[in-house]
């Protein structure tokens, strides 16, 4: 550790992460995005602008999905945080099977903020129109361009939990 | 079957490598754990074996028949993880479920051609990958017929299983891996017929999709190590400056820093490889234990930058050496565009000519002359630039993202001071390639700071960072002029294209062979702006524009834009113009998209309120044709849909290869109507993606259809060819829908405006 380190703005947090308490030692102003990188080994959640603008960042904050990056430790209290890790037990989320199934990513990089979006849409709502798909996912850039694949696989979804 | 001399490949077949420990050792454990590190497991729940058994450089086979595939080259999206252990494992004629496929680092004894780049990775080894399936599968044949004491011959292997159907003798790879593992290599193999083939052709799924939807640590950013630091570099804030002093005293102070210092990459005199180009050779370096950390103590710095000077240096290119300057100066956009459009109209350098073009304008009834241009273009791979480094006196450890690890080897070497055989490195997945991790300073950079801190160390790019730190695609002008004579028929050609700092001109590229009179010129305007290969370099502009004025062409000579190729290309194939070797296309395969698309899109059958357009192009050694179909939703072009026809030769992994045809459909899409990087001083004005506009989900295609030319051609590139014809597409149909010709990208800055 460095000397410095120890006089200086660091505090505890007790976090709410995938169903456990995580305790992290870190500055206030930082980003969940990093505080889940760096000091809790959570990589999933990834880092692509810093500002809010591409979703590869994107955690559920409860039922919301939120830019990690825009999301400093010290506002999160005790409010659940689920990241692509703790989506599911086994990798099974429907979701996460349909993106299996359709075969969704090239380089993959963006495609754990992808999903955190999509599940996030259909808890809130189960069957989204095209439109609405569209307008929920459009903060997520995928620079390989998968869009088409990842609609594909939200509908997917949508009818293996409707018929489930 | 056909036979071949595994001799070729000779050097991918040393049986006893380093990790064997030398010697007559034939087969080996991993000892640290029974699953291989870094192992990726088509069934991930697959039970690893006791013992690993290494056949050749490619395969390993374990005891209990579970085989592991060595993936050589670098993963940017395109699929070779998948794809190139396919071809390998066909070969080896092994049940899929039981193949784990793994990252092999950089190792030039073992592999060639350890690049993501020219869309070559499935082309250029083809032959090696099915001769090293193909050789372990007649090495196992080979012990199965000494332990049963049968002809070789009468064994056959399906599936895992060796079997002799005389004497009722059969056993999986697993038993026989031992023994195949010590026998000598044969000198002469058999491949399987293409007829044959039973994984090849078939679609099989991404062996990381499950790490990829589940979060797991796979891509360079990723990267965790004991000890590691974190490291960030600070770079002039706009090209033609360099740095002058700087203060880190307060930053230094901050939490979690642990240094700040200036590291210079290459000293003058060293020769460069183009792939070692950086714009800005000295930069500072803060070191840190977290990212934000490091992240906020960069904006904590007092720096004095200042002009930098004039530099012309000898760099060298696949073995050639070339001169290459950069200008000093503030450069900006508006300049750039003043200057293309002066040197467009001034004397250009012939790069190729038939016939007699001059006259044949001079006398020319009609002239059409269309002038097109587009912007630089950052690559904005998803995952920033970033590499890990572990440097200690005599040895050097990196591992992250790069597209030509075996090309940046030597740099990293020279700025160390350490022997290549000191150096490994390996190779992470990555987040997005596009040509920009062709350009590896970052490994350089990484490889300094560790040095430098004396531990492990991971550069991590901010977006700010990766987007204003050149390598850029380059910016381009071009303007084509087309004779016809008093009948409408079309009687020279003629293309002059520049751009910073090279030409988009392929002059023996198709329509060259077609038209009795033609010329083609190229020009060149010099920057200090850095520019690099970006997805199919000059054909990522050239073919739109070139099928954007074919079409405007075919419309002013009253044809069909299908029916108006389809007559050049005949031409081309029946009584080409030129030397037939001269045209670089095969007019035959380019016709074949063009028919197959037009078959498949139903070319001809309108529908009322879709606007179509259609283009075809030939790059890569593949040919793609796509009909894009835009309706007006609020006055707003739509993009319905998008039909690819394409020509690879054998197409290994087809639902891969249409995920690339649809990508490649939706980044053409998006580059050409949206995005552009500008400059002013210097200074890129957007840096990130409020300013820059990618392409998002709601501006994307509504379906893509994708339709593979089926023959028995050998693979040829995949990566790159469906991105630059949809350009044209995109133009044509907007033309359509709008009753406006679009030429200068991004169309949706193009004056005037888009709709309306």
């Amino acid at each position: 550790m460095h000397p410095i380190q120890n006089k200086l703005t660091m505090s505890k947090f007790s976090l709410k992460i995938n169903g456990k308490t995580l305790e992290v030692d870190v500055d206030d102003s930082t980003p969940m995005l990093w505080v889940l990188r760096d000091h809790l080994n959570l990589v999933g959640t990834k880092y692509g602008c810093g500002i809010a603008q591409c979703g590869a960042c994107t955690v559920h904050l409860g039922d919301n999905a939120i830019r990690s990056c825009q999301l400093p430790v010290s506002s999160v209290g005790d409010q659940e945080i689920t990241t692509i890790e703790g989506l599911s037990e086994n990798g099974d989320h429907p979701v996460q099977k349909a993106w299996l199934e359709i075969d969704v990513p090239q380089c993959g990089y963006c495609q754990a903020g992808q999903i955190m979006s999509a599940t996030a849409l259909l808890k809130r709502n189960p069957s989204p129109s095209d439109e609405e798909i569209e307008t929920a996912m459009n903060g997520n850039i995928c620079r390989c361009g998968t869009y088409v694949r990842i609609k594909k696989a939200i509908k997917m979804a949508v009818s293996e939990t409707q018929n489930a | 079957m056909t036979h071949i001399k595994t001799k070729l490949g000779r050097r991918a077949f040393i049986k006893n490598t380093s990790l064997a420990g030398g010697g007559l050792v034939l087969g080996f454990s991993w000892l640290n754990s029974c699953k291989p590190k870094g192992a990726d497991a088509v069934a991930m729940e697959l039970e690893m074996p006791k013992e690993w058994y290494e056949i050749n450089g490619y395969l390993k086979i374990g005891d209990n028949g579970v085989v592991t595939i060595m993936s050589p080259n670098p993963e940017i999206g395109q699929n070779v993880r998948t794809s190139m252990p396919m071809i390998v494992a066909d070969e080896l004629e092994v049940d899929w479920k039981n193949v784990v496929v793994e990252q092999a680092p950089l190792n030039t004894n073992l592999y060639s051609w350890q690049v993501a780049g020219g869309s070559r990775s499935i082309s250029s080894s083809w032959q090696n990958l099915r001769m090293a399936g193909a050789t372990a599968r007649q090495m196992l044949k080979n012990a199965a017929a000494q332990a049963w004491q049968v002809p070789a011959g009468e064994i056959t292997a399906i599936a895992g299983v060796l079997s002799h159907e005389a004497s009722g003798n059969f056993a999986g790879y697993g038993e026989m891996a031992s023994a195949a593992a010590s026998l000598e290599v044969p000198e002469e193999i058999e491949l399987k017929e293409i007829a044959d083939f039973s994984i090849i052709g078939t679609s099989r799924k991404n062996v990381d999709g499950k790490k990829i939807v589940t979060g797991q640590p796979l891509f360079g950013l990723d990267v965790q190590r004991e000890g590691m630091l974190i490291a960030s570099l600070v770079h002039p804030p706009a090209f033609g400056m360099k740095l002058k002093s700087f203060d880190a005293e307060s930053a230094k102070q901050m939490p979690g820093i642990h240094d700040i210092f200036s590291i210079k990459l290459y000293d003058e005199d060293y020769k460069k490889n183009t792939f070692h180009f950086t714009a800005f050779n000295e930069l500072i370096a803060v070191v840190g234990e977290s990212t934000w950390q490091v992240f906020q103590a960069k904006k904590a710095l007092n720096i004095e930058w200042e002009n930098a000077s004039d530099i012309t240096e000898t760099v060298t290119m696949f073995g050639n050496d070339m001169e290459v300057n950069f200008p000093a100066g503030m450069e900006d956009s508006e300049t750039h565009t003043t200057k293309l459009k002066e040197l467009v109209t001034s004397k250009g350098k012939v790069t190729r000519k038939d016939g007699d073009p001059e006259t044949a304008f001079k006398n020319a009834a009609k002239i059409i002359e269309r002038s097109y241009s587009c912007p630089f273009l950052a690559h904005n791979t998803m995952e920033p630039m970033n590499f890990f480094a572990h440097v200690t006196e005599d040895h050097a450890e990196l591992l992250g993202p790069t597209q030509t690890p075996e090309w940046m080897e030597p740099a990293v070497s020279e700025v160390l001071g350490l022997p290549l055989e000191s150096i490994d490195i390996q190779m992470t997945r990555q987040g997005g390639g596009f040509g920009r991790r062709l350009y590896g300073h970052f490994m350089v950079e990484t490889a300094l700071i560790s040095k430098k801190m004396k531990a492990p160390v991971k550069l991590v790019y901010s977006r700010e960072d990766d987007m204003t730190q050149g390598i850029y695609r380059p910016a381009y002008y071009a303007t084509y002029r087309a004779a016809l004579d008093a009948d409408n028929k079309l009687i020279a050609f003629h293309v002059k294209g520049g751009g910073i700092p090279e030409s988009p001109v392929f002059a023996n590229r198709f329509p060259a062979g077609a038209i009795d009179n033609y010329l083609a010129e190229d020009f060149t305007l010099n920057s200090n702006i850095t520019t690099g290969a970006f997805r199919a370099p000059r054909s990522n502009f050239i073919a739109g524009a070139e099928q954007s004025f074919l079409d405007e062409l075919a419309e002013e000579m009253g044809k069909d834009p299908i029916d108006f190729r389809l007559e050049l290309l005949k031409r081309a194939q029946e009584n080409p113009v030129g030397e037939k070797e001269s045209n670089d296309y095969d007019a035959a395969r380019y016709a074949g998209v063009l028919e197959l698309v037009k078959e498949k899109a139903n070319w001809g059958q309108s529908e009322a309120g879709v606007h179509r357009g259609v283009s075809a192009y030939f790059c890569h050694d593949s040919y793609v044709a796509q009909v894009l179909d835009m309706v007006l939703e609020n006055n707003k072009p739509v993009v319905q849909k998008v039909t690819a026809a394409i020509d690879c030769g054998i197409v290994v992994n087809p639902d891969a290869a249409s995920n690339l045809s649809e990508g490649g459909a939706i980044d053409g899409i998006g580059h050409a109507m949206y995005s552009g990087l500008t400059f002013k001083d210097g200074a890129p004005e957007q840096n990130n993606f409020d300013r820059y506009r990618l392409i998002r989900h709601s501006e994307a295609p509504k379906s893509i259809e994708t339709h593979f030319v089926k023959n028995d051609i050998d693979p040829t590139g995949m990566g790159e060819p469906p991105f630059p014809p949809v350009m044209g597409a995109l133009a044509n149909a907007l033309y359509k829908a709008t009753g406006r010709r679009h030429y200068h990208q991004p169309f949706i800055t193009d004056k005037p405006p888009l709709v309306g």
